[in-house]
């Protein structure tokens, strides 16, 4: 796996444009993330957040703009060049997605089985240090039909760090959950920074929950950026729509 | 006034409805046609990622082989009631015809030929379609609709490699094999029904049905299941990896695989058929 260039921003976007028919998405989205950076992206439900964090890691393309990960444009790369890419990246899903034929255990070897050379008793290892990370360490052999919404997110990031990924992409990692489990998940993310210095890129709606992970909050309004900044500097922000939306988080 | 309006205007609607049913069936069966071109066009560029994905390495003969025993193994059962089932409707009907024409001696040789040939690859090939064909659409569906292809992909595996290559080998290699099972329950309760009606011994019976089986009978048959174990391994890989929209769409994409893979096995069998005569006579 190429090393990314030191003076590369680990996740850049220029002017993205995506729209499905005549659903304009994205429309015009610059975003730069520095490294060991935790960058929010906030906006309505529907708002092309989770096509943007899709458009990051190639799974969908974009009708015109740069993505660039790592260092690399991935609009224009072939399938092995783009896997090449995206060894270097973990995404968490939604719903976590998790592989429903495999166990929470074969789930997280998932990727380390086809990327890295360790033997099976490394393998078997890493999982399980990956797994007591996430707190799952006791539930290796269930299946994830057997396991809640919040274990099966825990799991997804377990799945996600697998490759010891220098990017972190996070699509919702609280929506869904109760406040306690969505708090456990943000803490999570929390000592991940702290532990491993990855760049995360979250995206979400939870507005408290992004102002405790996130350095810088990204706020996406019908397609393009309204807003961004600290917390604090969000709440300075004239614009209606804005202070509406981080309403909520400054309740707290 | 009202009146002549009126009259006016059903000429009018008579005039001019046929040609409006008439352009609104050209409009549909123009629709149709674009749609079949896409979904052939689609499946060709299917097929392109497939035999790419399934000719580099590395290989997944791990899920290679739990496939065989998915779509192997769990349908053996059911090829295998099907098979006899075949036998033993072939032998009854079979028998009755004989004994009209005179011909009863024959019976052994037209029920073994008969299930060797035909009935048994086609019957198994039928029966998979239905069982496998509904698994895989169901199943791959299910995988698009919750991200599990996605996260795949995010983990730099090649979905077509993982869950497509392999299923599709799977039905390729297993599908000769459940034939045979499906021949020989076939061909097996063939003669336990002829022996019910008149006795004659399971030896006799082989030796006569056998007599004048060639090899050149016997193989084409049962490689042209592995072409059929193509189209139901490809055709519901396809329609699974292309399902949209939640439930409803896995729903589609089940009914839609078991239908397109059981049509194109009626269809491939009446091209091999001829292939095979013209080739073996």
């Amino acid at each position: 796996m190429k090393k990314t260039p030191a003076d590369a921003a680990p996740v850049e976007v220029k002017d993205l444009r995506k729209s499905f028919g005549e659903q304009k998405v994205l429309d015009g989205i610059t975003l730069r993330v520095a490294p060991g950076e935790t960058v929010a992206i906030l906006g309505r439900s529907g708002t092309g957040k989770s096509v943007l964090l899709k458009l990051m890691i190639g799974l969908q393309s974009p009708d015109s703009g740069s993505v660039r990960i790592a260092g690399q444009e991935i609009t224009n790369l072939d399938v092995n060049q783009l896997n090449e890419v995206r060894k270097k990246v973990g995404f968490l899903f939604q719903k976590a997605a998790l592989y429903d034929s495999l166990t929470v255990e074969q789930n997280v070897a998932f990727p380390l089985k086809r990327h890295s050379d360790m033997s099976e008793g490394e393998q078997k290892e890493r999982v399980r240090e990956l797994l007591e990370s996430v707190g799952m360490q006791e539930d290796q052999q269930k299946m994830p039909s057997d396991i809640s919404g919040g274990m099966q997110k825990r799991v997804g990031l377990a799945r996600a760090l697998a490759l010891d990924p220098e990017i972190l992409l996070f699509d919702e990692p609280t929506a869904g959950l109760d406040p306690i489990t969505a708090a456990e998940i943000g803490k999570l993310v929390l000592d991940l920074k702290k532990k491993r210095k990855i760049t995360v890129v979250v995206v979400t709606h939870d507005v408290r929950g992004a102002k405790v992970m996130s350095d810088r909050m990204v706020l996406i309004h019908e397609g393009s950026i309204v807003a961004e900044g600290s917390f604090e500097e969000l709440q300075k922000k004239r614009n209606r729509f804005v202070a509406q939306f981080i309403a909520d988080g400054a309740e707290e | 006034m009202g009146t002549a309006a009126n009259a006016g205007r059903s000429n009018g609607i008579s005039a001019t409805l046929p040609n409006g049913r008439l352009w609104d069936q050209l409009g549909r069966a123009k629709t149709f046609l674009v749609s079949g071109v896409e979904w052939f066009g689609e499946l060709g560029m299917f097929c392109a990622r497939l035999a790419r994905a399934a000719v580099l390495p590395p290989y997944e003969f791990q899920e290679l082989i739990r496939q065989c025993d998915t779509i192997g193994s769990k349908s053996l059962p059911l090829a295998a009631l099907a098979g006899a089932a075949t036998g033993v409707v072939l032998a009854l009907q079979t028998h009755d015809s004989l004994v009209r024409f005179g011909a009863r001696s024959m019976l052994p040789a037209v029920v073994i030929f008969s299930i060797l040939k035909e009935s048994g690859p086609v019957i198994t090939g039928l029966v998979v379609s239905g069982r496998v064909g509904a698994g895989i659409g169901a199943e791959l569906g299910s995988m698009r609709v919750t991200e599990q292809i996605d996260a795949m992909e995010a983990s730099a595996v090649d979905p077509y490699k993982y869950l497509v290559a392999t299923r599709v080998f799977a039905c390729i290699l297993m599908l000769p094999l459940l034939t045979l099972a499906a021949s020989f329950c076939g061909i097996l309760m063939g003669w336990v029904s002829i022996t019910l009606a008149e006795p004659i011994s399971l030896r006799l019976f082989f030796e006569k049905g056998f007599k004048n089986v060639l090899f050149s009978d016997f193989i084409p048959p049962v490689l042209k299941t592995a072409v059929f174990g193509f189209i139901i391994g490809l055709v519901s890989s396809f329609q699974g990896m292309r399902t949209k929209g939640g439930t409803e769409g896995v729903g589609r994409s089940t009914t839609s695989s078991v239908v397109l893979s059981s049509l194109f096995v009626i269809l491939a069998d009446v091209i091999l058929v001829r292939l095979i005569l013209s080739v073996w006579g």
